[in-house]
């Protein structure tokens, strides 16, 4: 039996830690260049940023999914007491990602909060934090499997499902032929594997026609792209991962994440 | 050491019965088992530390069983009756085993006594009837007691406790486990004052050390145990492996001699061959069958195999059926393995003392010598073995210390406390603190652990409602839902696995489609398979296994008609070289005198390296730097083991990134350390932009050590098992296995959130104390870092040195970390766009 006396990474933990950078200071300009990847979504346009967010300039759209918010806490009402710090660190992380591309509209693609009880018992500073990050724009709230009743007490609205410029936001993808299907759920990850190495990192998962964002909470896991859940939704000989890299994205064919 | 003086002493202290078991069997009791009994009669703890096949057991157990005799059966509808003795191993299979090797006595004696055993595999409703009705002798384990402590009648149960007979005590204490049980012992002296400790050891470095942990302390005074001390019988009789065959450079398989191994064990009625891995074990295992013309009964046995084979092996060995069994360290403690004659320890043993217990397992009979081959598997190991043979001729001792009791087993233990009954901070402290491992534990750590026990023990206090202990009016702490004392009993124990799948074997049908579950082999570490792909092939279980994919949470394997593995077997040891024996070769690399102990290639190739480079002398460090393709390497030997050198090639890179030699990558072994860079270091060196003697400054384990320690994946590990050991995160259940998504919570996210948050929490802590110690081996960095100072010898050459060889051979086998993560990516994004470039 082969065990390598050191795992290359432990299998179901990613290292994100470049998301819990303290905040940038406001640039000046947006800076939409560079680290970010553009990707061709069923005929448009849309930016990978880093950070874990996509962002469509033609309609002004950013999009983020599974933030997890209030997962500290909704461990700690089950008696694991995990620290109370997740929900302010994807705050801010979602603030810097907000000061980079200033969206006309936000859509956070479900599972919003960690649990159903998580946005009517969030505390108050972080509901402040949100307010003001909305404050200008337009607020989607997509309704998830953590969190099907909605938000309560913070701006935007609630909803199932989102058509925008053709495209189909939910929080579940649906399987089967779906072109434009934007969705979340999944927490794709990718291991990347040369000459007996590898790395693992979240990513976009896309085949061009459908696209599953990785999760942007600073407590979420991440599913490996191998695994069987992703096979209803992309063919692998078109899929490509977009892997987060620490200030940019890595774009690696399916086929050839094993090398 | 004690000596029995005269027969009527043997009369005063075994009962007529016993005595007359002894002479029926023409025994004499031995010395040593009358000194304990005499002290046991005293009301003195004994720390017993003696070879295999001294009578241990028997010794151990005589104040109990004579004590118990002398109480006689307790008439039916007697008051109830707490447990008199406890026997405590840290295996479940040996709990099992001596509850048959007492069982003989106790029926020809025809004593009064009650023998039950209670681990993991007893069932519930035998251990509901122990709790009712207790035997007088409870064969456990450290994870039992800790159970049986936190429930809420562990006063009744344990007030009668006499005794506590600790076997193996020597593999038990210096593990997390021994820090826990060192509580449950503090507890027990509480619950039964009159409570006598009775440790059984292999030799130690340092006994003392023992006699304080079994008994309890006290503010100021260190507290000591009696010690008693058989020397071992005959000397053992330990040759290494001659062979004609080439060894090899480097590499840990051994699979060079097994012609010569498999020579040797004809010669012998039963051979127990020693690995330091599981799959040096399964390699030497496969390669043994290759060339076992004879068809020899040789097994294979080690702790990932299913426990139905694991059993059969035991079984086959206990009858003498087997002529050679291939195993790990899982053999290593007391189990009965019939009459074994030979030893064969492949790879180096990494330590004196282990390789002495380990030699131990021939012969039970302690007055005929032992005999033990040794077979290094590469020329270093040649030097190392050499080193280890010198060592166990002159009875050398070099197990680890007891080490201060961990943070995160304090944690564990103070719920498991409440959930026994409310208690009062100060008592526990006073209770907690009279463990040696905790004799020096702050009462502000003390009650930071609380802290954290109750509500996280995080400064934004935020879980005060989700509390899982609070302090009432009345001043003492209790659980504040029955629920908690629920999760405390699933997630007891301080041995943490990493995720394990079964391996099931399938057939693919004739449509090539996979068939149903066939036989479960064992199980494999998950992300050891999370580097495979469909159609790779490894060696489990003796096989050459064909990967076909994951299913729920097997892995589905089928059986390859190819040799050999596509994965190759390459594991470094477990344990990492002791600093005694890291000091032996170095005293023998310097010395040619010696070198005729060693092999004639191991000889040639020393004498091809004092030609070419320089040997490292016995108090300095070498360091080598030369050009090999376009890179530029430096390779330094210092012989601190293999933590202590990544941990040092993790701080060299950064001080080599600042003084620009643009490094890339580094490897670690046991003996050496490679770095290689862009820059070329000798021309550095020359023109004195680079500072060897600055380089290696002390200075390195200050702020070097603290950023590095920021981003580094190795603390993230220790920070996981801290974590679920303390109780932050729970342990997997059943049920709750991976499905479509991710349900388990990240132990290396909830790191980066508590770093960026709240670095000084006391989990960071008990984290940073831990790795320090354990992991990084910074102590032993440290050390070296001073010992060399004004002591480094630099050698730039043209080419690479023939004692470079072996670890430049490893690079390209060690994982990726830190920096080098992104390059890996860019490397494989790089190809798609030379794709799209066309």
């Amino acid at each position: 039996m082969v065990f390598q006396s050191e795992p290359t990474e432990p299998d179901d933990e990613d290292a994100v830690l470049t998301r819990l950078a303290p905040p940038a200071p406001p640039a000046a300009f947006p800076d939409t260049h560079g680290a970010t990847a553009e990707i061709a979504l069923s005929g448009r346009t849309a930016l990978c940023d880093p950070l874990g967010a996509l962002y469509l300039p033609d309609s002004r759209t950013l999009i983020v999914s599974d933030l997890h918010l209030e997962k500290g806490a909704a461990f700690a009402r089950r008696g694991q007491l995990l620290p109370p710090y997740d929900t302010e660190a994807t705050l801010r992380l979602l603030d810097r990602v907000l000061v980079r591309h200033d969206p006309r509209l936000v859509i956070s693609l479900g599972d919003n909060f960690h649990d159903r009880k998580g946005s009517a018992l969030m505390p108050e500073p972080y509901r402040a934090m949100i307010y003001g990050m909305a404050r200008g724009r337009e607020w989607l709230w997509v309704n998830g499997n953590h969190d099907p009743d909605g938000t309560s007490g913070l701006p935007g609205q609630s909803v199932d499902e989102v058509h925008l410029d053709g495209l189909t936001f939910r929080h579940e993808p649906k399987p089967g032929a779906s072109p434009g299907e934007v969705a979340g759920h999944l927490h794709p990850a990718a291991t990347v594997r040369r000459r007996e190495k590898s790395v693992r990192r979240p990513c976009f998962a896309s085949d061009g026609l459908r696209l599953i964002m990785p999760a942007f909470g600073v407590l979420t896991g991440g599913l490996d792209l191998s695994s069987a859940a992703f096979k209803p939704y992309f063919a692998r000989k078109d899929l490509i991962a977009h892997l987060i890299g620490k200030d940019r994205i890595y774009s690696v064919r399916y086929a050839n994440l094993k090398g | 050491m004690s000596k029995a003086d005269s027969p009527s002493r043997d009369e005063v202290l075994l009962p007529p019965v016993f005595q007359r078991w002894f002479a029926d069997r023409g025994w004499q009791p031995r010395a040593h088992q009358l000194a304990l009994l005499e002290r046991a009669g005293r009301g003195e703890s004994t720390l017993l530390i003696a070879p295999t096949g001294a009578g241990k057991t028997l010794a151990g157990f005589l104040p109990a069983l004579t004590d118990l005799t002398r109480r006689g059966r307790l008439p039916p509808g007697s008051a109830f009756q707490g447990v008199h003795t406890l026997y405590i191993s840290p295996l479940k299979a040996l709990a099992v085993d001596i509850e048959r090797n007492l069982a003989r006595p106790v029926a020809d004696m025809a004593l009064p006594i009650t023998i039950e055993n209670r681990t993991g595999d007893t069932p519930v409703s035998k251990r509901q009837r122990q709790k009712l009705k207790p035997p007088d002798i409870l064969l456990t384990t450290p994870e039992q007691v800790a159970l049986l402590l936190a429930s809420k009648d562990a006063d009744r149960f344990f007030r009668d406790l006499r005794y506590v007979v600790l076997d193996e005590l020597h593999s038990l204490v210096t593990s997390k486990r021994g820090h826990l049980l060192s509580l449950g012992l503090a507890r027990l002296r509480t619950l039964a004052p009159a409570m006598q400790t009775i440790g059984l050891s292999a030799t130690v470095a340092d006994p003392a050390e023992l006699c304080r942990w079994l008994v309890g302390q006290a503010p100021g005074e260190a507290r000591q145990a009696g010690l008693v001390t058989v020397d071992g019988g005959a000397r053992p009789i330990i040759t290494i492996l001659g062979t004609e065959e080439r060894v090899p450079w480097s590499g840990h398989s051994a699979r060079y001699a097994m012609r010569d191994v498999y020579a040797v064990l004809k010669d012998f009625r039963t051979t127990l061959i020693f690995v330091n891995t599981r799959s040096q074990a399964e390699l030497i295992f496969q390669e043994l069958w290759t060339v076992n013309d004879d068809s020899l009964p040789i097994a294979l046995h080690h702790g990932s195999l299913d426990v139905s084979q694991r059993r059969k092996v035991e079984a086959a060995m206990a009858e003498n059926r087997l002529r050679a069994v291939v195993a790990t360290s899982t053999l290593d403690l007391g189990i009965d393995w019939g009459d074994v004659d030979l030893v064969i320890h492949v790879g180096a043993p990494k330590g004196a003392s282990r390789l002495a217990q380990r030699i131990g397992r021939a012969n039970h009979r302690m007055d005929e010598p032992s005999r033990a081959i040794l077979v290094p598997a590469n020329r270093f190991e040649v030097m190392e073995c050499q080193a280890a043979l010198d060592a166990n001729y002159v009875g050398a001792q070099d197990t680890p210390p007891v080490g201060e009791g961990a943070l995160d087993v304090l944690a564990q233990h103070v719920l498991g406390m409440a959930c026994a009954a409310p208690f009062d901070a100060d008592l526990l402290y006073a209770e907690v603190t009279s463990a040696a491992p905790y004799a020096r534990l702050e009462r502000h750590h003390f009650d930071r652990i609380v802290d954290f026990v109750a509500t996280g023990g995080y400064a934004l206090r935020a879980y005060e409602r989700y509390a899982r202990i609070r302090r009432n009016k009345d001043g003492l702490w209790r659980i504040s839902h029955p629920d908690v004392a629920q999760q405390y009993r699933l997630n007891i124990g301080t041995i943490i696995e990493s995720p394990m799948l079964n391996v099931r074997m399938v057939k693919r049908n004739a449509r090539g489609s996979l068939g149903r579950g066939g036989a479960s082999l064992g199980k494999v570490e998950e992300y050891f398979l999370e580097s495979l792909v469909q159609g790779d092939t490894f060696l489990f279980s003796g096989k050459v296994l064909r990967f076909e994919g994951i299913r729920e949470n097997e892995c589905l394997v089928s059986q390859a008609y190819h040799l050999d593995p596509k994965i190759p077997a390459y594991a470094g040891g477990k344990f990492p070289l002791s600093t005694y024996l890291a000091e032996g070769v170095r005293a023998m690399l310097s010395d040619p005198a010696r070198w005729s102990a060693l092999h004639e290639q191991v000889r040639d190739w020393l004498s091809l390296q004092k030609e070419k480079s320089v040997l490292p002398g016995r108090a300095d460090l070498l360091i080598e730097t030369f050009p090999r393709g376009n890179r530029h390497f430096m390779v330094l030997y210092p012989f601190e083991g293999r933590l202590a050198h990544q941990t040092l090639g993790m701080l060299l890179t950064r001080r080599l990134e600042r003084a620009g030699a643009k490094p890339l990558g580094f490897v670690a072994t046991d003996y050496a350390l490679a770095v290689w860079g862009l820059e070329d270091m000798s021309a550095m060196v020359r023109g004195r932009k680079l500072n060897l003697a600055a380089l290696m400054e002390e200075d390195m384990l200050g702020d070097d050590l603290e950023s590095w320690l920021a981003e580094s994946f190795m603390l993230k590990r220790t920070f996981r098992n801290c974590a679920v050991i303390a109780g932050l995160i729970e342990r997997r259940h059943p049920g709750k296995e991976k499905s479509g998504r991710q349900v388990t919570v990240s132990a290396d996210l909830i790191y980066d959130v508590l770093r960026a948050h709240e670095p000084d929490h006391i989990l960071l802590e008990a984290t940073r104390r831990d790795a320090a110690a354990g992991l990084l081996d910074i102590g032993r960095l440290g050390d070296m870092l001073k010992r060399i100072k004004g002591h480094i010898t630099h050698r730039a050459l043209d080419q690479i040195s023939p004692l470079a060889v072996p670890i430049m051979l490893e690079i390209g086998r060690e994982p990726v970390a830190g920096e080098a993560q992104d390059a890996l990516l860019a490397e494989a994004a790089d190809d798609l766009i030379a794709e799209a470039m066309g």
